[in-house]
Order: C-alpha cells, then sequence, then structure tokens
C-alpha cells in the first residue's frame, strides 16, 4: 500500500505536470498539430517542451538509475524491459495515428477533462474504451 | 522544404512547460520510483491490482484539477480541438488501443524514456512521431485541402 506521503507526491506531481502540459501548449490540440504539421506552417515550439523536459529528466533518472531505493525509502519501480518488438512497434505506430488525427495524446486530453472541454471527455471515454479492449484481446489471447 | 511559423512559435512557455514537465517526472521517480507515464498511469487504474491503484488516482486528479487551479489564479491558456466528433473518438480507440500495446506514450516514452536513454523508448518514439507526421500530411495535405 501507498504511504500518505506518497498518495500526497503523486498528486502534487500530477498537479505540476498538468501545469506543465497546460503552460507548454501541449493541452492545445491546435498546437499540436501545428507541430505536426511539417509541410505546412511549422510551430516548432514542442520541440521545446520535450528538451525541457528531457534536460530535467537526464538528471533525475540518472540519479534514480543509481539508487536502489527513493528518497521516502521505497523500492525503485523502473521498467526493465529490453525487448523490441512487434508490439512496440506497431502499437506506436498506432497511437501516432491517433496523436495525428485530433492532437490529443492522454496526459493533455484529461487536463483538458479537467477544463471542461466535452470534445476531450469524448476523447476520454474512447480512449478508455481502446484501453478496456486491448484488455479484452490480451485476455482471450492469454487463454488461447 | 521547412517553413516555420514565427508568428505562432512560443520558445519561452513552451522551455517553461517542459521545464514543470520534466519535474514532475523527477519528483515522481526520485520519491515514489514510479515512472510519469499518463497511458500506463491510467491503464494501471482499469485493470491493475487494487492495492498500486492509490498514487495513480491522485496522481489523475492532479492533472484534473491543474486547469481549475491555473484558471483561478492566472488565466487558462487555449484549448481549440477543430477535430469533429466522429474523428475525436476514432483519435481516441486508436490512441487507448496503441499506447497500451506499444506500453507507453508522449510522457512514458518520450520524456521519461529518452530521459532513461533507453532505446526501446527512443524506437516506440521515432515511431510515433513519424506516425503522428504522415497522419496530419495525409490529412492537410492529401485529403483535405
Amino acid at each position: 500500500m501507498d504511504t500518505k506521503k506518497e498518495t500526497f507526491v503523486s498528486f502534487i506531481v500530477g498537479l505540476v505536470f498538468g501545469f506543465g502540459l497546460l503552460l507548454s501548449g501541449m493541452a492545445n490540440p491546435e498546437k499540436v498539430l501545428g507541430f505536426l504539421d511539417l509541410a505546412g506552417d511549422w510551430d516548432p515550439s514542442l520541440a521545446l517542451v520535450m528538451a525541457g523536459a528531457i534536460a530535467i529528466g537526464l538528471v533525475a533518472f540518472t540519479i534514480a538509475g543509481k539508487r536502489s531505493y527513493t528518497l521516502l525509502g521505497k523500492e525503485m519501480n523502473l521498467p526493465s524491459g529490453q525487448h523490441i518488438d512487434r508490439r512496440l512497434v506497431v502499437g506506436s505506430l498506432t497511437f501516432g495515428a491517433g496523436w495525428g488525427l485530433a492532437g490529443f495524446c492522454p496526459g493533455p486530453a484529461l487536463v483538458a477533462v479537467g477544463a471542461g472541454e466535452i470534445k476531450a471527455i469524448v476523447f476520454v471515454v474512447a480512449m478508455i474504451a481502446g484501453m478496456t479492449i486491448f484488455e479484452f484481446i490480451e485476455r482471450a489471447r492469454n487463454r488461447a | 522544404m521547412i517553413t516555420v511559423d514565427w508568428q505562432a512559435f512560443t520558445p519561452w512557455s513552451a522551455l517553461t512547460g517542459g521545464v514543470l514537465i520534466g519535474l514532475a517526472a523527477a519528483g515522481l521517480v526520485l520519491l515514489n520510483g514510479r515512472i510519469a507515464g499518463i497511458s500506463g498511469i491510467l491503464g494501471g487504474v482499469l485493470t491493475g491490482p487494487r492495492s498500486d491503484r492509490t498514487w495513480r488516482i491522485a496522481f489523475l486528479v492532479g492533472m484534473l484539477v491543474a486547469p481549475l487551479i491555473s484558471w483561478a489564479l492566472f488565466s487558462l491558456p487555449a484549448i481549440e480541438i477543430n477535430a469533429g466528433i466522429p474523428m475525436i473518438i476514432v483519435a481516441g480507440l486508436l490512441v487507448g488501443l496503441g499506447t497500451r500495446y506499444g506500453s507507453g506514450c508522449t510522457s512514458g516514452h518520450g520524456v521519461c524514456g529518452l530521459s532513461r536513454v533507453s532505446p526501446r523508448s527512443l524506437v516506440a518514439t521515432i515511431a510515433f512521431m513519424t506516425a503522428g507526421f504522415v497522419t496530419v500530411y495525409l490529412l492537410r495535405h492529401v485529403l483535405g485541402g
């Protein structure tokens, strides 16, 4: 079980993440599509979002990679997969196609739901349906 | 050749917003030992073990509350959604399926994975960026006007 401290950390971190998405323009699908539209009037802003995030992330994950325990004393829970397989590539291509259709990826869509956008709510419901379909397919496959 | 739309270019808010996203990812991994990947956090709420849900829900509530606090204290940045409802539904389904099948999205693979210098995440990021570029190209320059 999570300690109260960890739950509080999660909430604050989610909040900061949300502010970051809003301020950066990631939560605005038109801005995202302006970045993905290389052949139109290209808006390079989102490359800087990635650069800013990764600059901080590189330091944090280098430190995290050297530790077995978190600063709150729990075990680190980092992904261990090394496989580059068809699932990874086909899944990511599918995700990218959906991203390009509406300009929403999961985080920004949730933030837009918080802002009360009806279309974002429709998107998130469809996204959760997609995740549920994936789960059904996985279970059916594991049974077979 | 690429034509840059300098009018739309917002380097400082993009960079500052990116730093906030990076700080959030840093806080989550250093304090809780978890990856700030939104599709994974949400997927875990839907299907993961109950004991592992509390931190995920707290994180998602934080994200949902962010625009309300932003709106109350400063102003809410523009959120323009021009896609029609049928397109939104198809997009949502593809994003839900694809992120679970490929084990991550823009935050998990793009920010955290690249920060961890994970070859898996690099491949995933190249794949979804390419698919995004191609989809927008087809929609705006081949199919649409």
